[in-house]
């Protein structure tokens, strides 16, 4: 990696820094419409939950596939080959998905005001334990995939010659400042400027390096070749063994992926149910994105590159293949691709903080202008926790961290998703369902040395599952055995808040 | 037709279907380009889907 400072890259990519810096904090007077609450935390939560189809596409597109994505997925097909290719399947079968369950979230969420998850949770089933559980699960979940968006950053940081921490910190600030000032309405436009920038950076790439690699036949060969010296687990193909794997990781992904605050955030914002099925069908354009974007893992194999840290294959890819300008107009474009998720996450999990923690337990006759100070002010925290995370902190914890939180952020499902098509499920069965979930799922991880992959041995073979889709298949049988054994019978405090009017 | 949104499912999770690398397609083996070609299959899928819902009213 080179060390000397990479001047005219670090320009362009200061330059384009800047400009969604403006962009961020004039955000706050962007799209107010005219049923504008004033000081309501539907207005810094959720933008107004006036987003049309648009908005929300770049916004979706942006927070979905986070920065840490770009960096990661090429990094792990360099490394393995055909089994990193598991997030194509995943972010396509997500949309199917997103169709049949987020338009009646949303109705549930726009009728009583929800702003979270476990608002949802609240709203249907009147239990305070529930929706604890929920929530905590949600913000734990969160604060790792934060940090994990700052060494994307730190990444691109690091390949335009930049050293030391303060870069990184500066950023963040920035970054902290404009979202405490404007809201979920920063990440929405600034996501416009990140998506366009990453859509130039990537078909560029995919037309540009294989020309200069000898065509996309070399650059599987090369990476073939690759592999086969490497040996092991790895491969142009998946190995017998890998393919069981492959599918229940894309499959358990692709349940977990839109119970995150940061996604169903954008999902609440949205303006109608039709925004949102509309969007399941525009948003794989964005999968075609992601495929192309993991192809740059072999790509480095072609253009024979050697990395320390699996993470510096694209920022050194990108180096080695592109003028310098351009070069760093493609940091840019990843270091504001790290924005928009970490802005839209910090807002998320500070809704829950404000909504299912604050309002509850603290100040429970809390008004929609108290609610915004408070998660204004939680935004500005959590930054700085996942900011001290990826500095004082070995990174190796956070993607440990951020991998056991998509096993906890699947066992929400049922809680969330269920009363959305069945009102047979009460509270406690639910509850149990989560924390049966939760601890065997964690407590497998941890037993296979935190690898999301957990293997059976089954009348003389050995069948590999993602651990996540095991801990929520427990989950699920937990809450319908003990459904059916308890009945219907609410609890008191389930009959006693339900009906509920919205705030 | 919300039947149409479980093909992506069958067509993606069934791995030894597609796990191969041949016919290869613009030098892409057959494990890349099939899964990329579910990318325009699952918009139009539920791009049907979502035409059916409208035309009987779901657009609530």
């Amino acid at each position: 990696m080179k060390t000397d400072i990479n001047w005219t890259a670090l320009v362009i990519f200061v330059l384009f820094f800047a400009l969604v810096t403006v962009m961020g904090f004039a955000a706050s007077r962007w799209n107010r419409g005219v049923s504008h609450k004033g000081a309501h935390l539907d207005e810094w939560g959720l933008g107004g939950r006036n987003f049309g189809a648009w908005i929300t596409w770049f916004l979706v597109g942006g927070d979905f596939y986070t920065a840490y994505t770009v960096i990661a997925v090429p990094a792990l097909v360099y490394a393995v080959g055909a089994y990193g290719f598991f997030a194509l399947p995943y972010t396509i079968i997500v949309y199917p998905i997103v169709f049949v369950i987020m338009p009646r979230l949303w109705h549930q969420a726009h009728r009583a005001g929800h702003v979270t998850a476990a608002d949802v949770v609240w709203g249907q089933y009147g239990s305070r334990t529930l929706e604890f559980a929920v929530a905590l699960t949600g913000v734990v979940a969160t604060m790792p995939y934060i940090a994990l968006q700052l060494l994307g950053m730190e990444a691109v940081i690091k390949a335009l010659g930049l050293s030391g921490e303060l870069p990184l910190a500066a950023a963040f600030v920035i970054l902290a400042l404009y979202t405490y000032s404007a809201g979920l309405r920063a990440p929405a436009l600034i996501a416009f400027v990140k998506d366009l920038m990453i859509y130039i950076v990537v078909l560029v790439a995919v037309v540009l390096v294989p020309m200069k690699l000898g065509g996309y036949s070399a650059v599987f060969a090369a990476a073939n070749d690759a592999f086969t010296a490497k040996g092991g687990a790895t491969g142009l193909l998946l190995k017998p063994q890998q393919m069981l794997p492959f599918a229940t990781l894309a499959l358990g992904s692709a349940l977990a992926a839109f119970m995150y605050p940061h996604t169903l955030t954008g999902i609440f914002a949205s303006n109608s149910a039709d925004t949102i099925r509309k969007n399941a069908v525009f948003l794989p354009a964005y999968t075609v994105l992601l495929g192309l974007i993991a192809l740059l893992g072999f790509m480095a194999h072609a253009a024979r590159l050697t990395v320390t840290n699996n993470n510096d294959v694209v920022p050194m890819l990108f180096n080695t293949l592109f003028p310098s300008w351009f070069a760093g107009f493609a940091f840019a474009a990843i270091a504001i691709g790290a924005l928009v998720p970490a802005a839209v996450m910090s807002i998320g999990a500070s809704n829950l903080f404000t909504r299912n923690f604050w309002k509850p337990y603290v100040k429970p006759d809390i008004t929609p202008a108290g609610e915004q100070a408070v998660a204004k002010v939680v935004s500005l925290v959590v930054k700085a926790g996942a900011l001290v995370f990826i500095l004082f902190l070995p990174t190796k914890f956070a993607l440990d961290l951020q991998l056991l939180g998509g096993v906890w952020i699947l066992q929400t499902f049922p809680s969330v998703v269920f009363s959305a098509f069945s009102r047979w499920f009460r509270a406690p069965a639910l509850l149990a369902g989560w924390a049966v979930g939760m601890v065997y799922g964690s407590w497998v991880a941890f037993a296979d040395g935190t690898k999301p992959v957990h293997t059976f041995v089954f009348g003389g073979s050995s069948y590999a599952v993602y651990t996540g889709l095991l801990a929520l298949v427990a989950n699920i049988v937990v809450a319908v055995v003990l459904q059916a054994v308890l009945g219907g019978r609410r609890s008191g405090e389930e009959a006693a808040a339900v009906p509920r009017t919205g705030r | 037709m919300w039947i149409l949104l479980l093909l992506p499912f069958i067509g993606l999770l069934w791995v030894p279907f597609y796990n191969h690398a041949l016919p290869a397609l613009f030098g892409f083996p057959f494990f890349y380009w099939y899964q990329l070609v579910w990318v325009p299959i699952t918009s139009l899928l539920v791009w049907i889907v979502y035409r059916n819902g409208a035309r009987e009213g779901e657009r609530r």
